[in-house]
């Protein structure tokens, strides 16, 4: 592998900096299940990071760690160079980390527009008194709010759903609205958790592009959990592949299709 | 018009504004339910626990002096002087949010992701510890409750049905306020949940915890918040029949009263919440009115729980309640 110390350059010419996020002999049990064994890797400055591995391989577990929702047994996060102390999930996405999940958690009885503008909360300072008044700060906020929410929803295309109550949208679009409202906090970090299980093979095309319009126009660093080796090797600079809890290979798509322990992995397993 | 119909229509005025405060005390349910899955017992003890500290910030008296006074030998039972009754009910509000913060420090933070039952019977816990600390903070004597609010039959009402009809309606002033108080809460609670952040953040988290936790909400600063709001719902529950009927025990029983409401307006509806009051406060003084004289009287004691039972039969997630399915 090339020295990476600095960031490199991609195939396609996309300018990758330094490390962003470092994962550091992570280590992570649940009573007797050991679902992540030992595992360090990084995720740089504006990259799409992607991590691969059968059902089970502890990919949503992992994904957990970074945003917060599980606490590893071992192990040490680094975020923007410094050491992380143990943060609630709250906390870490206040931090700028914006996450979906594999089984989508919306809020169901709001609109599309009110989960997006959720999405805001973190970039909002103003508190209860000024708003409870609605005072000129307030106000000006939410409008600033309302404004670059419009925009993530012009750019997700999904302006035809923006006051439909997301419990009555089909799979595919609430997949897309959960995107919109991580978006909306202009994460620096964004996590999907298999953006694209369970969609149609257009809906993963539309998704797929969205990934990349969202790394190429706002820079954004992605971090992405896929179950299909085909649709990761398409979008990734780099990519983490796990078994079994372990990581068994880390590199370019290129470097890790060739990888032995890989090709076993995923020989071994029947992808649904 | 005929007398029976024009009596019927009284009944149903004063029925409707005792719902009002039936739905206060329930929306005080609902808040906590919706936001954290917490059927709170303690929400009648709540109303009582604020009227007792309104009445006694009000009149100047010594917090905890039976204790201070057994414990030192002293005789000391009150400042000495009066508050205002706003500034009185100022300092209510800001004891609530005390309160709110303290439930969740010492009870809830320790029970997050405990079985509903066990969240249940933290609150069962919760209202026995509150009763007998409000005795022993405020004296377990009845205090009268006066902030100022109008009493007595309204004339001009009496006046102008009496022009109309040739019989006056009987409207307690203290009900007219109540109601319109009431109204003007719950205007400024669905604007505050609608249009402010932290409203937002609230129906975040009563819709999905793990999503609102993904978008930088902090539990525990919601519960805070919604135990707060349910603080300042059971005071204005709280001086409304304070002021009625006096503050004493009795008042913490208007919880038992909230019950019915919900199973008819479903436990997460806050419109369920304040229609089901009004149904139940008019259905009960219309039934005892009706049907009272032929059974005997005293109905009202009944009728809201066999009329949320039959109900219940029907419709069990009550009328606006989300379809109960079990998530499987
Ligand atoms: N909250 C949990 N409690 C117990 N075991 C868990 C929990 N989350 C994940 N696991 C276990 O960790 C292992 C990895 O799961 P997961 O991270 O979901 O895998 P993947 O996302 O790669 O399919 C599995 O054996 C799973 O059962
Ligand atoms: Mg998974």
């Amino acid at each position: 592998m090339k020295d990476m110390s600095e960031g490199y350059v991609t195939a396609d010419g996309r300018k990758i900096g330094g490390v962003l996020m470092e994962m550091k002999n992570i280590t992570l049990r649940f009573g007797g299940v050991v679902a992540i064994k030992d595992i360090s890797f990084d995720i740089r400055e504006g990259e799409i990071r992607a991590i691969i591995g059968p059902n089970g391989a502890g990919k949503s577990s992992m994904l957990n760690v970074i945003s917060g929702f599980y606490i590893p047994s071992e192990g040490e996060v680094f975020y923007k160079g410094s050491k992380r102390p143990q943060m609630r999930p709250y906390q870490v996405a206040q931090q700028g980390i914006a996450r979906t999940f594999q089984n989508i958690a919306l809020f169901e009885g709001m609109t599309v527009l009110d989960n997006i503008m959720t999405g805001r909360l973190t970039n909002m300072k103003s508190n209860l008194f000024q708003q409870a008044l609605w005072y000129g700060k307030a106000n000006e906020e939410e409008m600033a709010n309302r404004e670059k929410v419009e925009r993530v929803i012009d750019f997700l295309e999904i302006q035809s759903i923006r006051k439909t109550p997301v419990g009555r949208l089909p799979y595919g679009l609430k997949k897309r609205v959960e995107l919109a409202r991580a978006l909306a906090a202009e994460p620096s970090l964004l996590l999907l958790d298999e953006p694209m299980a369970g969609m149609n093979v257009e809906e993963k095309e539309d998704m797929s592009r969205f990934i990349l319009d969202v790394n190429d126009e706002f820079g954004t660093t992605i971090a992405l959990i896929e179950h299909d080796m085909g649709v990761v090797m398409d979008l990734s600079d780099r990519v983490v592949v796990m078994d079994y809890g372990k990581k068994i290979g880390d590199g370019t798509p290129d470097e890790v299709r060739n990888n032995q322990d890989v090709i076993d992995a995923y020989l071994g397993v029947a992808h649904d | 018009m005929p007398d029976q119909l024009l009596f019927a229509m009284e009944v149903t005025l004063n029925g409707l504004m005792a719902g009002v405060l039936y739905s206060l005390v329930a929306l005080g349910f609902v808040l906590i339910f919706k936001a954290s899955g917490i059927f709170n017992y303690a929400q009648g003890v709540m109303a009582l626990f604020a009227a007792m500290t309104l009445v006694g910030i009000q009149k100047g008296q010594v917090p905890f002096a039976h204790l201070i006074n057994a414990l030192l030998g002293t005789e000391v039972h009150h400042f000495g002087w009066h508050v205002p009754s706003i500034l009185a009910i100022l300092l209510t509000a800001g004891v609530m949010v005390v309160f709110a913060w303290i439930v969740e420090r010492v009870v809830l933070k320790h029970l997050v992701n405990q079985p509903d039952i066990i969240l249940f019977m933290a609150t069962i816990g919760l209202a026995y510890f509150m009763e007998g600390f409000g005795d022993l903070m405020w004296g377990a004597d009845i205090k009268k409750l006066d902030v100022g609010l109008p009493q007595g039959i309204n004339i001009a009402i009496d006046d102008t049905t009496f022009g109309w009809f040739g019989y006056g309606f009987f409207i307690d002033n203290l009900d007219i306020v109540a109601t319109v108080i009431a109204i003007l809460l719950v205007i400024s609670l669905t604007v505050f949940s609608q249009y402010s952040k932290q409203g937002r953040a609230l129906r975040a988290v009563a819709d999905d915890h793990q999503a609102a936790l993904s978008v930088g909400i902090s539990l525990r600063f919601i519960w805070v918040l919604v135990w707060s709001i349910a603080g300042f719902v059971a005071l204005v529950a709280g001086i409304m029949w304070g002021a009625k009927s006096g503050v004493q025990f009795s008042l913490s029983l208007i919880a038992l009263k909230a019950l019915p409401v919900l199973m008819l307006g479903g436990f997460t509806s806050i419109p369920g919440a304040i229609i089901g009051g009004l149904i139940i406060g008019v259905g009960e003084k219309l039934f005892e009115f009706a049907i009272g004289p032929l059974v005997g009287g005293a109905t009202e004691n009944w009728f809201a729980y066999v009329l949320a039972l039959i109900f219940l039969v029907f419709r069990p997630q009550g009328l606006f309640g989300e379809k109960i399915i079990e998530r499987v």
